[in-house]
């Protein structure tokens, strides 16, 4: 069989992904959110449990040093924002080990912007705005969905609420496969993938928000008016099922940051997974200060996919991994 | 010895006696393989793998993950015994065992009652006994010295396949109507292999027919 040379992407498409870039950078451009270009290697990694990062050794100046392909560039954005950059922007290569499939590809182009002192309100409203100009259309009303809402919605159970042995029973019926022995946000994250993500985003956008304290990542926490529940300050956006971004209202406190890089650290520790080093020019970054605020992280190929009514991710990248 | 060689068709011989015997007692080892294992990233249409103690081939692969979650791959498998699609999800990163499958292209010989007799068409003229219930629905698409595929499952057959099209036999169909060789209406006809197909009104018995063996409908005349 000849090697298959030819891009994933057609070369008119390609043209058509230059134009949306150009599109996008107008859009901030015009809210005088700088552009900014952030290294792709760094000497500390994401530790979160659930991302694979990839990591090389390179010959520095220090020697022999390991250094970590980015997941995203926030570590690298939020050192600007301390150093007092102001409102900024990137479109950033982004790495992540194992995740190939319609809507992944290992290396992508991560669309994230930070917005001191904006609200996650403010940053919702921003952010849908940029997929309004991406997809050239009106994607349809905008619909606020809390966490909690949803799950009882769609699943007829409180995600906070239910016994773990009845979430798993559940999580195993809906995927056909035993989740006996699994953590309560696996349960969470199987249905929410399985089940309640194909219904959301159709016939307009859908914005979950309020989402379990455990799954707060690099978000702020505050309690759920309902009962004082500790939840994330985060959101999510989805069109036509797809999870296109993903905005925090950001931790500043830079103790409770290196407490839960720890943590994760801890946690890969337990799962046999290797360990990834915490980055400690974050963490002087925010004992320094960062101004608050809410930063959001969107995956411009799923936006272009379904700006061009493509199938996969790999029909708007111009080599896709299985082909680079 | 899994299975033997021998030349000439339509003798019961004792090596195609043993064969059979070596063959059923073979269905209760099959565990004992030592098949390489495969991770869910490497599932790709086609793979033959090990599922609930019976071979499947994958359909289909899909990965799913929450920005900030577990990944899981939904995956569409083929269950090659019972021709049954299943779907279920697996944790990104596990595994199942490979599976001893491969397709081989094989002439019909003859039954004997019982079994079903194929033979390799690599010239090494060794011998397969197929089951009845492998054969399943190309049992009516049996013509000796038709080549089929038949699939393997640790040196067994599991499933046969037929060409797309086989040319038969009408072996009973009501008399032709002479001159109607252009108008609609059909009617039944039971072929050599014991398939009964719609034919036009003009076929008669004793034609050869071409017929499309996934749809089970005349194409035309041999």
């Amino acid at each position: 069989m000849a090697t298959d040379w030819r891009p994933t992407a057609s070369i008119e498409t390609l043209r058509e992904r230059a134009r949306l870039l150009t599109e996008v950078r107008a859009f901030f451009a015009e809210r005088g959110v700088l552009e900014v270009e952030t290294p792709v290697l760094g000497h500390g990694g994401s530790t979160d449990v659930l991302l694979a990062s990839l990591s090389l050794e390179a010959t520095t100046p220090a020697g022999c040093e390991r250094l970590w392909l980015q997941t995203s560039p926030e570590f690298h954005m939020k050192r600007l924002l301390a150093a007092g950059s102001g409102p900024v922007f990137q479109l950033a290569r982004s790495f992540r080990d194992g995740e190939v499939g319609r809507r992944h590809n290992i290396e992508f182009t991560m669309l994230e912007w930070y917005r001191p002192g904006y609200s996650l309100e403010a940053l919702i409203a921003e952010t849908t705005a940029l997929i309004h100009v991406v997809l050239g259309r009106d994607p349809g009303p905008l619909r606020q969905r809390r966490y909690r809402e949803l799950f009882r919605e769609v699943l007829g159970f409180d995600p906070f609420g239910v016994e773990l042995d009845t979430l798993r029973r559940i999580a195993g019926v809906r995927g056909g496969l035993d989740m006996g022995a699994a953590e309560r946000d696996d349960c969470l994250d199987l249905l929410m993938s399985l089940v309640v993500e194909p219904e959301l985003g159709r016939d307009g956008l859908d914005v979950v928000v309020d989402y379990p304290a455990s799954q707060a990542a690099l978000a702020r926490r505050h309690r759920d008016p309902e009962d004082g529940e500790w939840v994330a300050s985060r959101f999510e956006v989805y069109l036509e099922g797809v999870e296109l971004a993903n905005g925090y209202d950001e931790l500043t406190d830079a103790e409770e940051q290196r407490q839960r890089f720890d943590e994760d650290n801890v946690a890969r520790r337990r799962l046999g997974l290797p360990e990834v080093d915490v980055d400690r020019r974050l963490l002087a970054a925010l004992a320094h200060g960062m101004p608050a605020g809410s930063g959001v992280a969107l995956g411009i190929d799923r936006l272009i996919q379904l700006a061009l009514g493509r199938a996969s991710v790999a029909e708007v990248i111009a080599f896709a991994t299985p082909n680079c | 010895m899994r299975h033997t060689s021998h030349k000439g068709a339509g003798l019961e011989s004792p090596s195609i006696r043993f064969l059979r015997v070596e063959s059923l007692l073979r269905r209760a080892d099959h565990s004992r393989g030592n098949m390489a294992s495969y991770s869910t990233n490497e599932f790709k249409g086609g793979l033959k793998v090990m599922l609930d103690g019976d071979p499947c081939s994958i359909v289909e692969n899909e990965f799913v993950k929450p920005g900030k979650g577990q990944a899981f791959n939904r995956v569409k498998l083929r269950n090659l015994i019972t021709g049954r699609v299943w779907e279920r999800t697996f944790k990104s990163g596990e595994s199942l065992e490979g599976a001893d499958v491969v397709d081989l292209e094989m002439e019909y010989l003859y039954n004997d009652g019982d079994m079903w007799y194929f033979m390799k068409t690599d010239g090494s003229f060794e011998q397969y006994a197929v089951e009845k219930k492998a054969l399943g629905d190309t049992l009516k698409w049996l013509k000796e010295q038709v080549a089929y595929t038949v699939t393997l499952w640790n040196d067994n057959a599991i499933s046969v396949t037929p060409p797309n099209f086989i040319e038969l036999e009408v072996v009973e169909t009501d008399p032709g109507l002479k001159g109607d060789t252009a108008q609609g209406g059909s009617k039944p006809a039971t072929l050599s292999s014991g398939a009964v197909v719609r034919v036009p009104l003009f076929i008669n018995q004793g034609e050869v027919l071409k017929v499309d063996t996934r749809s089970g409908e005349y194409v035309s005349r041999a």
